[in-house]
C-alpha cells in the first residue's frame, strides 16, 4: 500500500511540475497578499497578535486557492474514473494527502521566509514553538483541505464551495495556531504551548482517521 | 489466466426517479463473451460501469469470484481492463510515462518490455515519448487499450470499442478481442453490428424494457 500511495504522490508531483496547476496560483496569491499587507501596515507599529493572525490569514487563503486542485484537476481532466480503475480509494486518498502535505509545507516555508524578510516587526522569540506550530498547522490544513477537496470536486461551484465548507472545519485549527504563534512571538517557554500542540495533534489525527473512513463514500459514484 | 465467475443478479439502476434498467441477470465464465446493446441512453455504459465496480446498482448484486474466491468491489480493478470514451489518460505525460504511473499505482513492477510490446501492438511505439496532448483522438483511444491490458486482466470491458479508430485501429482491437476471448471474459457495450457478431450472447436493453412493459400490461 505504501508503494502505491507514493506512486499516486509522484504522479501528482510530476503532473504539478509540468502543468503548474496549483503552484502558480499559490505563489501569486502569497506575493499579492504579502504586498497588500506590507502597504497597509506602512510605518504603523502592529502588535504581535495582529501579525500572528495575518500570517495565518495568508496561509489559510493560499491553502484555499491551491490545495483543492489535487481532486479538482482530476475531475476537470476526466481522469477520476481512470484513478478509480487503478487503485483502492484509501490509496488515492493517502497519495493526495501526501501531495497536499508537501505542497502546503513548501508554500508555508515560502510565506514564513517572505514574512520574516518584509515585516521587521515579526520577530520569533521561541523558534521551537513557531516551527512546531507551523508543522502541525500544515498537517491540519492539509488533512482538512484534502477531504473537502474530494467532496467539492464534483460540485459545479467549486470555487465558492471550497472556502465556505473549509471555514467552519478549519476554524478550531486557525484559532489554535494563532494562539501558538502569539506564544512564539511573546517568547513563551515550549511547555506553555503544549496545550495548543495537543489540540493540533488531536485535530489532525481525528480528521485523517475520519477522512480515511469516509473517503470510500465520497470517491464512489 | 485465473478462473473467473461474474454474476449479475436482479440489477437495477435509477438516476433520481428515472429507472435506467431493471432485472438484469446474467453470469459469465472464462471463454465467454457478451455484448450489451440498446439505443442511446438505454444504460449500456451505466451497466458496464456497475460490472467494473465504478458505480453501485440501486438494487441487485454483482458478484465476482476469482479462483472460487469472492472479491470485494474495491478489488475488482485488479481483474478488470476497461476501455471507454469517458476514461482519460494524463495529457501532460507521454504514453510511456502514463503506463509507468499506472503500473506503479496498481502496485506492479513496471515491465518496460511488456509496455513496449503493448505500445507496438496499438501502433504507438514510435510516439511513445510524446505527450498525450499531442495525440489524435484515435491515438488516445489506442493508448486506452494499452492501459486496459497492462495488468493482464481476466475481464475485458470495452464500451464503444471502435470509437475514433481508423481501419487499422479497428483491426488491432478485433485482434485483441479474439486473443482475449478464449480464456478471459469479454464484455462489449456497442451498437455496431460487426461488434455484436463477435460475442456469444447479446443483451438488448431496449428489448428487456419492452418485455417488462408487455408484462405490466398483461398483469
Amino acid at each position: 500500500m505504501i508503494r502505491q500511495t507514493t506512486a499516486v504522490f509522484f504522479k501528482d508531483f510530476q503532473s504539478e511540475l509540468r502543468t503548474r496547476y496549483a503552484i502558480n496560483a499559490l505563489v501569486m496569491f502569497v506575493i499579492t497578499t504579502l504586498s497588500i499587507i506590507l502597504f497597509s501596515i506602512g510605518a504603523e507599529r502592529v502588535s504581535p497578535d495582529v501579525l500572528a493572525g495575518m500570517l495565518w490569514v495568508v496561509i489559510f487563503f493560499s491553502a484555499m486557492s491551491g490545495l483543492s486542485r489535487s481532486f479538482v484537476s482530476e475531475e476537470e481532466r476526466g481522469t477520476t474514473m481512470t484513478l478509480k480503475l487503478l487503485a483502492q480509494p484509501a490509496i488515492v486518498y493517502f497519495g493526495k494527502l501526501l501531495f497536499n502535505l508537501v505542497l502546503i509545507f513548501s508554500i508555508n516555508t515560502l510565506v514564513v521566509i517572505l514574512y520574516l524578510l518584509v515585516i521587521p516587526l515579526f520577530v520569533v522569540q521561541t523558534s521551537s514553538i513557531f516551527i512546531t506550530t507551523l508543522v502541525l498547522g500544515s498537517i491540519g490544513l492539509a488533512s482538512a483541505s484534502t477531504i473537502i477537496a474530494a467532496i467539492i470536486a464534483k460540485a459545479n461551484s467549486k470555487g465558492t464551495l471550497y472556502p465556505v465548507l473549509s471555514f467552519p472545519i478549519l476554524l478550531p485549527l486557525l484559532m489554535t495556531v494563532m494562539n501558538a504563534t502569539k506564544l512564539a512571538l511573546d517568547g513563551a517557554a515550549f511547555a506553555e504551548a503544549m496545550g495548543e500542540f495537543r489540540v493540533l495533534i488531536s485535530y489532525s489525527v481525528v480528521l485523517i482517521a475520519m477522512s480515511w473512513v469516509l473517503f470510500d463514500y465520497v470517491w464512489k459514484d | 489466466m485465473k478462473s473467473v465467475h461474474l454474476q449479475l443478479e436482479n440489477i437495477r439502476k435509477d438516476f433520481s426517479r428515472r429507472i435506467i434498467f431493471d432485472k438484469i441477470d446474467f453470469s459469465m465464465k472464462n471463454g465467454e463473451s457478451v455484448a450489451i446493446t440498446g439505443i442511446n441512453g438505454s444504460g449500456k455504459s451505466t451497466l458496464v460501469k456497475i460490472i467494473a465496480g465504478l458505480l453501485s446498482p440501486t438494487r441487485g448484486i454483482v458478484t465476482l469470484s476469482v479462483n472460487e474466491k469472492e472479491m470485494k468491489v474495491e478489488q475488482y480493478h485488479n481483474y478488470v481492463g476497461f476501455v471507454a470514451p469517458y476514461i482519460q489518460m494524463y495529457d501532460e505525460f507521454s504514453a510511456y510515462e502514463n503506463l509507468g504511473f499506472f503500473a506503479r499505482i496498481r502496485g506492479l513492477k513496471f515491465d518496460t518490455g511488456y509496455a513496449d510490446d503493448l505500445l507496438q501492438r496499438v501502433l504507438l511505439y514510435d510516439r511513445r515519448n510524446d505527450p498525450v496532448r499531442t495525440y489524435s483522438s484515435g491515438m488516445k483511444q489506442r493508448l486506452k487499450y494499452a492501459f486496459s491490458l497492462l495488468h493482464k486482466p481476466e475481464i475485458l470491458i470495452l464500451d464503444e470499442p471502435r470509437a475514433n479508430l481508423d481501419r487499422q485501429g479497428i483491426a488491432t482491437v478485433y485482434a485483441i478481442m479474439e486473443e482475449h476471448k478464449p480464456e478471459g471474459v469479454l464484455i462489449l457495450a456497442t451498437n455496431d453490428q460487426e461488434d455484436l457478431s463477435l460475442s456469444d450472447k447479446v443483451i438488448n436493453l431496449d428489448e428487456l424494457k419492452m418485455a417488462k412493459n408487455r408484462n405490466k400490461k398483461h398483469n
